[in-house]
């Protein structure tokens, strides 16, 4: 059977506690609200994107469940660094993991530290904290002043 | 009569079961009560045997079916001490009947100018629809405020009250916090500036006696469904004196007499407001669900539930890093919390693995969760079929959760 500690893995908790690439950014040139009405999971993201395209920067802030802090804690991690016109085969590589058939086993090797978050597909009711901060992300990215919500 | 507790645990077939190996433990009352056997039985007999439309056939199942529905809607005015069933509309619910009088009533009596005066703890289904109305009619909507046990500030009521309130919306027991309004005297002072009263009876109806009469209540609402009940169906309960002088609140069959392309003359209380084909089984489900309730009684039920509450809280009064939101002197049946390091939405789903079933999140009130400055609360709500051994294993997965994220 699925174990509790499948979905809160120790890295999981951890990013909760200690969440990385937390607060403002002193410069940033993308930003976004994300709300998930339902559990009241509230964040913001900001995003410095240089003149090379590679996003220099990322942060985020505000509060959630474990699994939306930590999934928004792991995904600055994962795009910092990264060239902004790959974030787009991220955002639906993520989106793949935490919708696939439980049968999937997730691709480790491409999803690095991401994958301990595919345990939310036990979870229908969490996937939505999952994804929340990939679509507050996603708004960031193309500048959209609507507030992200995960449907 | 005796409360036996077993006996009426084997009243709610759904209380037998397990989730994930484990029986469950539903503390989710609040949101939704199970149903008995009575009540489920009585749907199937409906539909088994006696089906047909009401008040339009001749034929033995129309005449069934209406009796049906219509015994229901007596059995549900004595239960409230309504002065006759003209008093007793059937809605869809607690939100509907708050929607049919601020669109009717409130429609004919509010003006721009008028006030309308709410509480902090009411739910959205009685901030809403005040809310639409007074933005309809250029009318004012103040808010009573609460104090930081979750009980109504008194006085401010009294201050805020004017020849300007041309009606009082409160909840009668708070969903969010479990705190009890002192309806009585709200409804009292409320008359002498000539203002009506609604009373949002939504979590009250199924654990305390309510008295129509006695309160002089204007309007006092319910859903079925949180009263051992079905879902889809609830009531209205209204003076028949007001009643009398509102406008339908929707039109079509059975709320008319005759009917010309020149003009429409309404039917008498309470079809008038029961526009097209009602929720005949739900009616019925629901008055079995009130026999039930009277077949044990409030003086055993409120007793039992002030039991378990009283356990519930003292254990959570000893539970490291458990805040209790809502601690009014006059409450029941619910123990809102957060627990630190948790966020309540983490603390559902680990306690469902446990097959405890709470409900996490705003519970239709944000405004509370704002002045507590809390994002969401976890709550645990209690219904009389709920042991101590229940209560043991909420604590018991609270623990666990802690140990999670230790
Ligand atoms: C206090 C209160 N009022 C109103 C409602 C609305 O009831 P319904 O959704 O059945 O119309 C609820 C249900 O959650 C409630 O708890």
């Amino acid at each position: 059977m699925f174990e509790l500690r499948d979905l809160y893995q120790q890295v999981i908790v951890d990013h909760n506690k200690s969440p990385r690439n937390f607060g403002k950014l002193e410069n940033y040139n993308h930003e976004a609200d994300g709300y998930n009405p339902l559990c009241g999971d509230r964040l913001h993201v900001y995003l410095n994107v240089n003149s090379d395209g590679l996003i220099e920067a990322v942060s985020f802030e505000g509060e959630g469940c474990a699994i939306s802090v930590a999934s928004a804690s792991l995904m600055t991690e994962a795009v910092k660094g990264t060239p902004l016109s790959e974030f787009s085969a991220k955002f639906d590589m993520f989106q793949h993991m935490v919708t696939a058939d439980l049968e999937e086993v997730p691709d480790e090797e491409v999803l690095g530290k991401l994958a301990v978050l595919s345990g939310v597909r036990e979870f229908p009711s969490r996937i939505k904290c999952a994804v929340l901060c990939w679509h507050t992300l996603k708004s960031a990215v193309t500048d959209s002043d609507e507030v992200a919500k995960t449907e | 009569m005796m409360f036996d507790i077993e006996k009426v645990r084997a009243d709610f077939p759904v209380l037998d079961q397990q989730l994930y190996g484990k029986p469950l433990v539903y503390l989710d009352n609040a949101a939704t009560t199970q149903k008995p056997q009575c009540v489920i039985d009585a749907i199937s007999h409906y539909y088994e045997a006696d089906n047909a439309n009401v008040h339009r056939g001749v034929h033995t199942l129309s005449e069934r079916a209406t009796a049906g529905y219509e015994g229901a809607r007596k059995i549900i005015a004595g239960f409230f001490n309504a002065r006759c069933e003209r008093e007793v509309i059937f809605t869809r619910g607690a939100t509907e009947a708050i929607n049919l009088v601020a669109s009717s009533w409130g429609g004919a009596n509010v003006r721009a100018g008028d006030e309308v005066l709410i509480t902090h703890m009411e739910h959205h289904s009685n901030i809403v629809p005040w809310q639409m109305l007074c933005e309809h009619v250029g009318a004012t909507l103040k808010v009573v405020p609460i104090n930081a046990q979750g009980e109504l500030i008194m006085e401010a009521f009294e201050e805020l009250l004017s020849e300007r309130t041309r009606l009082v919306g409160v909840v009668h027991m708070s969903n969010a916090l479990g705190t009890i309004n002192p309806i009585s005297t709200i409804i009292e002072k409320a008359h002498a500036v000539g203002a009506k009263v609604l009373v949002d009876g939504a979590q009250a109806a199924a654990h305390v006696a309510v008295d129509v009469q006695a309160l002089d209540v204007d309007f006092y609402v319910t859903s079925a469904h949180k009263m051992y009940g079905p879902t889809g169906i609830g009531v209205l309960i209204a003076k028949e004196s007001i009643l009398k002088t509102m406008p339908p609140y929707q039109g079509g069959g059975d709320m008319i007499r005759v009917v010309t392309f020149d003009k429409t003359e309404f039917n008498d209380l309470p079809y008038k407001f029961e526009a097209g084909t009602p929720h005949i089984s739900g009616a019925i489900g629901f008055g079995r669900a009130i026999e039930y309730i009277q077949s044990i009684g409030f003086d055993a039920i409120e007793k039992r539930e002030k039991e378990l509450l009283a356990y519930a809280t003292a254990k959570a009064e000893v539970f490291d890093g458990l805040r209790q939101i809502g601690t009014a002197r006059e409450k029941a049946c619910v123990l809102s919390f957060v627990l630190d390091g948790v966020h309540p939405h983490d603390l559902g789903t680990i306690l469902d693995r446990e097959a405890v079933a709470i409900r996490a999140g705003h519970h239709c009130a944000m405004p509370v969760m704002d002045f507590f400055k809390v994002p969401a609360t976890a709550r645990a709500s209690f219904s009389l079929y709920n042991t101590e051994a229940e209560v043991d294993a909420l604590f018991a997965a609270l623990k666990k959760a802690q140990e999670i994220f230790a």
